[in-house]
């Protein structure tokens, strides 16, 4: 059932990542749909090889790469931080109500706790960082490639692989678990804020109760798995920044596309992931 | 006329020119589609060294494609493309890389780098391929900006200066390497008949001074006359002539009469 749902997702994925996909309808051809579907696969795991391939060669991009890295984390950082934050306040809202009526309201910190570090922190960090970052290198790198800034890159002898897409793409890894972190934290203090509304209670107590149960298999899983999201909205809005077509038009669709198609495969990511997660730290 | 000032000027160079190619460009049979549509059918160019050739044509017989051919951003279904003597369709990335950088190219919209200033446009190859300090890079690229008269607005970005003035800095920035060969991509198209004057000024310059061989694509009779040793005029995919722009002016060809004539 799982791997139906998810097959469904990336045809539908793979249907709306083509250049054509609005101008004759989605659904109206099944051949064209499959034909879309493997030559997307196709052509994004060309992309991944070439990336990965540019990624390992010297010399490296470390300049452009710190210059990435700190764009990515400046300006998504605020955004983290707020989305964390309504998170706790929601997860502990929404939560108090229902553990008084089973009268377990002891439980509240562990369960904050848990909901954001396991599930919420992560996914909340990837899909806000997707809605950030995928449009901003999609429509970045597309721009690039409809006014021939990548060819001209590429005529002078630099690979834009290495120097655009490789650099994006490992900001975008290593730069997850770190806003995840930062999420993490914004969302267990400001869950001990709207507690403390309606029932006072130090933070130093709020964060014992809360972390007493965790453990490290509890939280490296669920915050290591973001560096897979963080491949996912690099290599994504990557692949269709650079294969943009068609001047502002095709900036568009590349920055829209990278958002869309990061988040759906984000989810399906988590789902994979979760699942793994399960098998190996029960 | 123009080859003889090249030849002359050219003889202190003799010693070095004898052990380069006598034809940077050759391209052979070279044929390219776009899935059922052939855009080149089996062209033969071969440029001589110092020599500008213009290849001409209406707009999309394929002339841009040919330039990028010849410096590998597309690859061709069949031919070759020999770069001083090195066929570059059958060149490994590394090798390809090397053979570029002995090749400038000028886009059509000059395709600067539009978050970096003019400066670091121009000094990005410098940065990427040679080991210069910091201080002999600000020197080289002062120099290369005052030799396009683009050195007063170094610190603006590209979208703050007029479409001449990036096509300036877009030379300043292909001459960084100093390269052997030049590709101009419709050096002209889109510019006021001053500006575009200028460009070709600048062109014609470059080969005087440096002896520069280059490839000129443009549909601008002007620009040919004014920058070319040679012509080469395309249509539907092929070189349908190729000769001097007097050759051109005299030729009794319908479809060459009607392209001087047009223009």
């Amino acid at each position: 059932m799982l791997t139906h749902s998810i097959l469904i997702a990336l045809v539908f994925a793979a249907a709306y990542a083509s250049p054509n996909a609005g101008s004759s309808g989605i659904l109206t051809n099944t051949g064209d749909i499959t034909v879309r579907f493997f030559e997307w696969f196709g052509n994004i795991f060309m992309f991944f090889v070439q990336l990965v391939r540019a990624a390992f060669t010297p010399p490296y991009e470390f300049r452009e790469f710190l210059y990435q890295f700190d764009q990515l984390g400046s300006k998504s950082a605020p955004l983290v931080m707020l989305a964390g934050s309504a998170t706790g306040v929601v997860v502990t809202l929404s939560t108090r109500d229902s553990l008084i009526r089973f009268g377990a309201r002891s439980l509240l910190p562990s369960v904050v706790v848990f909901s954001i570090i396991k599930e919420t922190g992560p996914i909340i960090t990837a899909l806000v960082v997707s809605g950030r970052a995928a449009a901003g290198i999609g429509s970045e790198l597309g721009a690039m490639k409809v006014t021939e800034q990548i060819d001209a890159m590429e005529a002078s002898a630099v690979n834009p692989y290495k120097y655009l897409v490789a650099t994006r793409v490992l900001a975008c890894v290593l730069m997850l678990p770190l806003l995840t972190l930062v999420s993490d934290f914004c969302g267990v203090v400001m869950g001990w804020v709207a507690n403390i509304s309606a029932e006072p209670i130090s933070l130093r107590l709020f964060i014992h109760d809360g972390f007493k149960d965790v453990a490290f298999s509890d939280f490296l899983p669920s915050t290591l798995k973001t560096l897979v999201f963080g491949l996912v909205i690099g290599v994504v809005a990557c692949f269709q920044g650079m294969n943009a077509t068609g001047g502002t038009e095709g900036v568009e669709r590349a920055a829209t596309s990278s958002v869309v198609l990061a988040s759906i495969f984000i989810i399906l990511a988590d789902v994979m992931l979760v699942h793994l997660i399960l098998v190996f730290f029960p | 006329m123009r080859s003889d000032k090249n030849n002359q000027s050219g003889e202190n160079n003799v010693t070095n020119d004898a052990k380069k190619s006598a034809s940077p460009v050759c391209v052979q049979s070279l044929n390219k589609s776009f899935g059922a549509q052939k855009v080149l059918k089996g062209i033969n160019l071969n440029v001589p060294r110092g020599e500008t050739l213009s290849v001409l044509g209406r707009s999309g017989t394929g002339k841009s494609v040919l330039l990028k051919l010849i410096i590998g951003l597309q690859k061709p279904d069949s031919g070759s493309i020999l770069v001083n003597d090195e066929d570059i369709t059958k060149l490994p990335p590394k090798e390809l890389n090397e053979v570029r950088k002995r090749v400038g190219f000028l886009f059509q919209q000059a395709a600067l780098y539009d978050s970096l200033t003019i400066h670091e446009n121009v000094a990005f190859p410098l940065r990427r391929h040679t080991d210069l300090s910091d201080k002999d890079r600000d020197k080289r690229v002062d120099e290369l900006l005052a030799s396009v008269d683009m050195d007063k607005d170094q610190q603006k970005l590209p979208a703050e200066i007029s479409g001449g003035m990036q096509k300036r800095v877009g030379m300043a920035r292909a001459l960084a390497l100093e390269p052997e060969i030049l590709l101009f991509d419709e050096p002209t198209s889109g510019l006021d008949p001053i500006s575009a004057a200028e460009i070709a000024g600048l062109i014609l310059k470059l080969q005087q001074e440096r002896h520069i061989t280059s490839v000129v694509v443009t549909h601008d009779i002007q620009t040919a006359r004014a920058v070319s040793n040679r012509l080469a005029l395309m249509n539907d995919g092929q070189i349908l002539v190729e000769g001097t722009y007097e050759e051109f002016h005299n030729s009794h060809d319908p479809f060459v009469a009607q392209f001087m004539k047009g223009c």
